[in-house]
């Protein structure tokens, strides 16, 4: 598949030099090029999952070695790799199940023979998922689980369920990929529409005439704070500006062109200007399996007054941004050092850049660091595409969206290199 | 040629009109310079690592991000190591980014790189001209579309530069990239460059313009705190000029300047100024070790060595700026300080220190080593207790244990250093012998030197590689005394008369003493040039009020004024050339019109007060001779009334204050004015009425004057009468 590895290698090249900015983007393209090496790959006859797995594994290394700091792809690969096992397990699961339950509807002979096995294999594969791994709040709560994968499944397990063993098996292989391709698809809607979900619950958290505290500039903040805005709620947002890239300036530009009342601040601001706000509403760059956030830099400083004055502290993350990873992990990059040019102009300073005079080491650095870690306990809520959780919830979320096998995939190839 | 020309330029003009070309770049994958030997006899300046990467990596790397799509790679010296290169790297398989190498083996300069680049008609419009041993991460686009809106209007604005801003201080400028000044002449509003002087000699403190430019431009920025940074956007007309200029070697010191001083059909360069990305260009061995070390601080972001890391060997960035690479084998007592880069593969034993370095692949350093601002490059092997301070260490070299290399030491492939050898600061090492030929010019000489040493050089090496145990044991056998037992290698004899210069462009950072000389000749210059200059100004104590500087200076001015009047008397010069002295003494004192009327009048009376004279009469007549004479350098300066006044103001400062001779004379010579069309009677009537309401005293010439302004006022009636009949 030549086109298959240009595709894959180009998009190595982008994510290397760091052209593609925000975990947004960067999941969304990472999905589609799995999706098309998904579609690429040959299956055989015997173990589809498995190819398809260590085909997906193996783009996905690349991936993550290319810019082992924008999460978003490790997510993205560990999302796409357990959607294959899903798949994969519900029509054999079903499989089995049909044979059950046809043995038993043998024994006692008619009747409801033809409706049983289609709810019935929809029940197993619940179940299977269960025995997969810990149950969750929400598939406790709810009978079914999610309706993402299910319906294809089911239906898949009900037509195979009479068929005979070889067609079943050719058929099988080509819905796999059908299957996976089907949920990948969905996985990408979930992204482009990630804004939008988080956006929908705004209503429920911003009030009539109360002050908003956001750093740096976010899309999801942005369409967070307008959907409300949209609801006729009537309250004013204060942007600190995000220093070095001063991000905030972009979107104290958008809030205002959108009819919000806006004021920005310094970031340096932020502590005498917390007492006054109702809630801090901020984006995050990821959001580790702890609890805790990855963040533009400056957030933790924000987080810190925001406790101090028992201001809510609100991080608004997609799903495609929740990393099943701890902080603790040296596996996981945490900061990317950009250029120090964003604080400070070279040509002014050049002359403390000076090398070739004294010890030859210079006493000027300078760290422009991107992200910060916001610690879980300075976290009050994580409102996702699923609605708002405690960061103490956090590792259950993860625990839906990923399979435990995937988490230590990762290291796995590292001694290969 | 001819024929192929004309089709070149049929082409040229063809894809302008198309709506859109991809941009194309020129790289020079060779310096022609030797400032790298003896490193570049054995590998081109381009492959040389930096921060463990070869040059042109950086260089392709940011071609690439900047939106190139097609790059000509110009290889000359070592050609076949640079395609070679290439070949295998990852730029010849990315879609939308094509590398053509273009081989030449009797190209002795850039200005033969861009004739052939030219001849062979691949360049289609607008291209970036770069060399290969430049690093950069500013964004083109903006430069580019300046440069294209440019040559819409003005299809003379051929070439576009690159510049940045940096500290004026020639310390900085000599410790940071080890260059000389820079001094540029610029047009403020349109950025066009007017005048560009490398190598400008800072202990003469001196420089000089050609006046012409002063005459031509209403304005100009003189700048000595920009750095060029060796991009270029060009037009095709450069590489046409380089054909029809067929004397043009250098890319600056001949094309540039050419085109600034001949003035050839007007064409134009202009400069774009970056101001927060990083541009600059590894000259000689100390830009070499900046260079390296802005990477390290991230300068170049996103061209750092966790960003950029090749295959698979994967660079981390750990606390402090230290890089380092997987598979390291590190001893646990052994200290790895702060912005230090350690390649893949290299091992370190026990006790030993690195700080301020970086270290290849696959290195072997042995315990209780010293590695300190030093480059070491790959698979390098330093025994136990070695020391290196700022040195650079080609590939493969051995350093047998307790030898030590001192400041500004270069060993180059291969070389064997034997047991406890100190080599002499500043020394260059290499298996090769020193070419015999001395350079005279570096540049122009360089390629008949290169072709007769590559082929002795790649000579060696064969045989070095053929039969490395025989070679080895001869070679220890020839040379073993000049680099302690065992060592293999030859150390370069300085050249004559850059003995002194060593010091600049080496790795090693300045001597202090030679900082505080470089410090101290700054300082002198200070002095002399303020002393030159404004000499009342930097006494010391600066008057805080401005008003008796002013006037310092309008007494200042008028002794010049008549100094100049004074030497214009005796040696006869035109009143023409009076005007012109007069007028750049005006300027340079920041002074009206009026001040120069009333300090030339000034210098006129004086005048005719030191002709000899006994009488008042004779007075007169002395005044009536010096105005006659002067008149046409008096009326220069009187443009209007209020000059005018000024001048009567001052002749009755002159009849009060220094000169009470004339004042009996006040109304005769008036009059005198007057007749000549000096002073009109307008002017007088103001004088007149400005000092109706002054003081008795001041009113006194009014009054002596009174008969004259009476008649004054009644002639102009007459004359109408006379008019009338």
């Amino acid at each position: 598949m030549p086109d298959v590895q240009t595709l894959v290698n180009e998009f190595l090249f982008k994510l290397k030099k760091r052209k593609i900015e925000g975990s947004h983007a960067t999941a969304r393209q990472t999905t589609i090029l799995l999706r098309s090496v998904i579609s690429q790959q040959r299956i055989p006859y015997t173990h589809q999952a498995a190819a398809l797995i260590d085909a997906v594994k193996a783009v996905g290394e690349q991936l993550v070695a290319a810019n082992p700091v924008e999460l978003a792809v490790g997510n993205i690969v560990r999302r796409v790799l357990h959607i294959i096992r899903e798949e994969d397990l519900s029509p054999t699961t079903v499989a089995i199940a049909g044979l059950n339950v046809s043995a038993v509807s043998d024994d006692e002979g008619d009747t409801d023979h033809d409706d049983h096995p289609v709810l019935s294999a929809a029940a197993v594969a619940a179940a299977s998922r269960n025995t997969l791994r810990p149950p969750s709040l929400q598939t406790l709560l709810e009978d079914l689980p999610d309706s993402a994968a299910v319906p294809h499944t089911s239906s898949s397990g009900g037509d195979s369920e009479g068929k005979s063993k070889s067609a079943d098996k050719s058929s099988r292989s080509r819905r796999l990929k059908h299957d996976v391709i089907e949920a990948v698809n969905e996985l990408i809607e979930d992204i482009d529409t990630c804004h939008e979900q988080i956006a929908e619950q705004a209503v429920e958290h911003i009030h009539q005439n109360e002050v908003i505290l956001t750093l740096g500039s976010s899309r999801t903040v942005l369409e967070f704070l307008c959907a409300a805005k949209e609801k006729k709620r009537s309250f004013r947002v204060f942007v600190a500006e995000g220093a070095p890239r001063y991000q905030g300036h972009l979107l104290a530009k958008e809030l205002v062109a959108r009819g919000l009342q806006t004021t920005l601040i310094a970031d340096s601001a932020v502590f005498a200007m917390i007492s006054r706000v109702n809630m801090v509403i901020v984006g995050a760059h990821a959001v580790m399996a702890n609890g805790g956030v990855i963040a533009p830099v400056g957030l933790n400083m924000v987080a810190l007054a925001a406790q101090r004055h028992a201001v809510p502290f609100v991080v608004l993350a997609g799903s495609h941004k929740l990393c099943p990873l701890y902080p603790h992990n040296p596996e996981v990059l945490l900061n990317e050092l950009r250029s120090p040019s964003e604080l400070l102009d070279f040509g002014e300073f050049s002359d403390c850049m000076d090398f070739g005079s004294g010890t030859g080491s210079p006493l000027l650095h300078v760290v422009n660091p991107t992200f910060d870690y916001v610690p879980p306990k300075l976290v009050s809520l994580f409102i996702t595409d699923t609605g708002g959780h405690n960061p103490s919830y956090v590792y259950r979320l993860i625990a839906d969206y990923y399979s435990t096998d995937d988490l230590v995939l990762q290291r796995k190839p590292a001694p290969v290199n | 040629m001819a024929p192929k020309r004309i089709r070149a330029r049929a082409v040229s003009d063809d894809p302008e009109d198309l709506a859109r070309v991809p941009l194309q770049a020129v790289l020079l994958a060779d310096s022609f310079t030797t400032r790298f030997r003896p490193i570049t006899l054995e590998r081109p300046k381009v492959l040389l690592p930096l921060v463990n990467l070869p040059m042109i990596e950086y260089t392709l790397a940011w071609l690439e991000s900047a939106g190139v799509e097609e790059v000509f790679v110009f290889c000359c010296a070592h050609a076949k190591q640079v395609m070679s290169y290439l070949e295998n790297s990852q730029w010849k398989s990315l879609p939308k980014f094509s590398v053509t190498t273009i081989e030449s083996h009797n190209s002795i300069s850039a200005g033969d790189a861009l004739r052939l680049i030219y001849e062979r008609n691949v360049i289609h419009g607008d291209f970036v001209l770069i060399s290969g041993d430049t690093l950069s991460n500013m964004s083109l686009t903006r430069a580019l579309q300046e440069h294209k809106e440019r040559k819409k209007k003005d299809s003379n604005a051929i070439m576009t530069m690159v510049v940045q801003r940096s500290k004026p201080s020639p310390i900085t400028q000599q410790s940071r990239l080890g260059t000389d000044g820079l001094f540029m002449a610029i047009d403020p509003t349109t950025k066009q460059l007017l005048y560009y002087e490398e190598n400008t000699n800072h202990s003469k403190g001196t420089l000089s313009i050609d006046k012409m430019l002063l005459v031509d431009n209403t304005s100009i920025t003189l700048h000595n705190d920009i750095q060029d940074c060796y991009i270029d956007i060009c037009s095709l007309e450069v590489l046409s000029l380089f054909t029809d200029n067929f004397d043009y070697q250098h890319l600056r010191r001949h094309f540039v300047k050419g085109l600034l001083i001949d003035d050839i059909m007007g064409y134009k360069i202009f400069t774009h100024e970056i101001h927060s990305s990083y541009a600059a260009r590894v000259d000689n061995y100390r830009g070499y070790d900046t260079i390296s070390k802005d990477i390290i601080q991230r300068w170049t972001y996103p061209l750092v060595p966790d960003v950029l890391s090749l295959g698979n060997s994967a660079t981390k960035l750990e606390r402090q700026g230290m890089y380092r690479s997987s598979e390291i084998g590190q001893s646990r007592s052994a200290q790895i300080g702060p912005h230090t880069v350690i390649g893949t593969g290299t091992t370190i034993g026990s006790n030993t220190k690195i700080t301020n370095s970086v270290v290849g692949k696959g290195c072997t350093i042995g315990s209780n080593a010293v590695i300190e601002g030093s480059y070491v490059w790959d698979n390098v092997i330093i025994e136990d207790e070695c020391e290196l301070r700022h040195a650079i260490v080609c590939d493969g070299v051995v350093m047998k244990s307790r030898s030590v290399l001192k400041p500004g030491v270069v060993l180059s492939f291969k070389v064997v250093i034997g047991q406890n050898f100190v080599v002499p600061p500043y020394s260059k090492v290499s298996l090769l012998k020193q070419p015999t030929k001395q350079d005279s010019d570096e540049e122009l000489e360089y390629a008949d030197n290169n072709s007769d040493t590559l082929d002795s050089a790649t000579g060696t090496m064969d045989k070095l590689n053929g039969d490395p145990l025989l070679e080895f044991s001869e070679m220890e056998h020839h040379v073993s005394s000049e680099l302690g037992y065992g060592g293999v290698g030859y150390i370069w004899s300085l050249c004559e008369g850059s003995h002194e210069e060593e010091w600049r462009h080496s790795v090693a950072p300045i001597p202090a003493e030679k900082l505080a000389e470089i410090t101290q000749v700054i300082e002198d210059d200070l002095e002399l040039v303020s002393q030159d200059s404004n000499a009342p100004a930097s006494s010391g104590e600066l008057k805080p009020d401005t008003q008796i500087n002013a006037e310092d200076d309008a007494v200042y001015f008028e002794k010049e004024v008549e100094a100049t009047f004074l030497r214009a008397v005796n040696e006869n010069v035109e009143v023409d050339h009076v005007i012109l002295e007069v007028n750049s003494l005006r300027l340079s004192y920041n002074m009206q019109a009026a001040d120069c009327a009333g300090a030339i009048f000034h210098s006129m009376m004086k005048l005719a007060l030191d002709a000899p004279h006994s009488m008042q009469n004779e007075l007169l007549r002395n005044v009536h001779n010096t105005v006659n004479a002067w008149q046409k350098l008096l009326k220069s300066y009187l443009p209007g009334k209020d000059e005018e006044i000024e001048v009567i103001l001052k002749f009755e400062e002159i009849c009060l204050e220094s000169v009470k001779e004339l004042s009996p004379l006040f109304t005769q010579i008036l009059h005198l004015l007057y007749d000549k069309d000096i002073i009109t009677e307008e002017a007088i009537e103001d004088w007149e009425s400005e000092k109706k309401d002054a003081d008795e005293a001041d009113r006194v010439f009014v009054k002596q004057a009174e008969i004259f302004l009476q008649w004054l006022r009644e002639a102009p009636e007459e004359d109408d009468e006379e008019d009338g009949e």
